[in-house]
């Protein structure tokens, strides 16, 4: 149990920390990096905690597809250049201490509900509907209740990510001018009369081909 | 101190939430940082969600997390893709510059 925690405090306080860096971080790329850290630390705190599947999930989601495509569109963008200076700006800086107001009356609130916080003791027994069994493992348990209790939602996600996909394929899609493009439907309907011309070329002239 | 509870998962959330919070608040240079801090946002609410499911015994908060990681990952791609073509067509993403919705 104390190497439990020992391992708890040691992947929050890298959360943490990361978590700080990617937003003072100067360098975007940086920033990007440290997500994948906190990503990284967080999955594997799910695994600590008993949810495997969710931890092995947001490894391969988050670090494997979401990072990867915030580190390609700030090396595509070159925008690594553009510094992140949110502290050092004089002239824009009347942002800063209202913000960190803002931001430490939420942290606050949220501490204060987590320590008043207690469930009844009855709960306990009636809201598990669908409780974990030990017996198999969490992946076999997410599967068993994933296909079945909910799996509109499920399908639903999917629709999701289709929109998502077909949204990202059409904001950046552009079509540009003065470019050879292959046309099926134009081969296709190609008549003999248009593509074959016969000629009848006399004695020492030759035909005029003009395209 | 040494027992890891329920409370000790939640203040780590809701300290990773209101760093998320202050990415987006105090950021006016770049608006991928600003994607950034809703990005771990919805990390720390998928560990309230995790925290919550494996503390009061019930599965339905990891299948929430499943769902909230499609939403996070959609939600990128959008962005970034919008990200994109504002770069391509006003060739600066700084969120001070970023001016053309002023009416």
């Amino acid at each position: 149990m104390i190497i439990h925690s020992i391992f708890f405090y040691i992947f929050s306080i890298i959360a943490v920390f990361s978590a700080i860096m990617v937003t003072v971080s100067r360098n975007t790329v940086h920033s990007v990096f440290f997500l994948i850290l906190d990503f990284i630390t967080i999955s594997c705190l799910f695994i600590m905690i008993g949810a495997e599947f969710i931890g092995m999930i947001m490894l391969i989601v988050y670090v494997g597809a979401v990072a990867v495509l915030f580190l390609f569109v700030v090396m595509m963008l070159n925008v690594s250049k553009q510094k992140n200076e949110w502290l050092g700006d004089e002239k824009n800086s009347n942002h800063i201490p209202i913000g960190l107001l803002i931001s430490g009356v939420i942290f606050f609130e949220l501490i204060i509900v987590v320590g008043g916080w207690k469930y009844k003791p009855e709960l306990l027994k009636t809201f598990s509907s669908i409780g974990i069994d030990l017996s198999t493992t969490n992946t076999h348990e997410i599967g068993k209740v994933l296909y079945t209790d909910y799996i509109h939602l499920f399908q639903l996600s999917g629709m999701v990510l289709l929109v998502a996909m077909i949204g990202a394929i059409v904001l950046t899609f552009r079509q540009r001018d003065g470019i050879k493009r292959q046309s099926y439907f134009k081969q296709i309907s190609r008549e003999r009369n248009e593509g074959v011309e016969l000629a009848d070329p006399k004695s020492n002239e030759g035909v005029k081909i003009d395209v | 101190m040494f027992e890891i509870s329920l409370g000790h998962y939640l203040i780590l959330a809701a300290t990773i939430f209101t760093i998320g919070v202050v990415g987006i608040f105090l950021n006016r240079k770049n608006i991928i940082v600003i994607l950034m801090s809703i990005e771990l946002i919805l990390l720390a609410v998928n560990i309230n969600l995790v925290s919550f499911s494996i503390y009061i015994n019930d599965l339905a908060g990891q299948i929430f997390t499943l769902f909230i990681l499609t939403v996070a990952a959609a939600e990128a791609a959008i962005g970034l893709a919008i990200i994109v073509i504002y770069y391509r067509n006003s060739g600066t993403i700084r969120v001070q510059e970023i001016d053309k919705l002023k009416g």
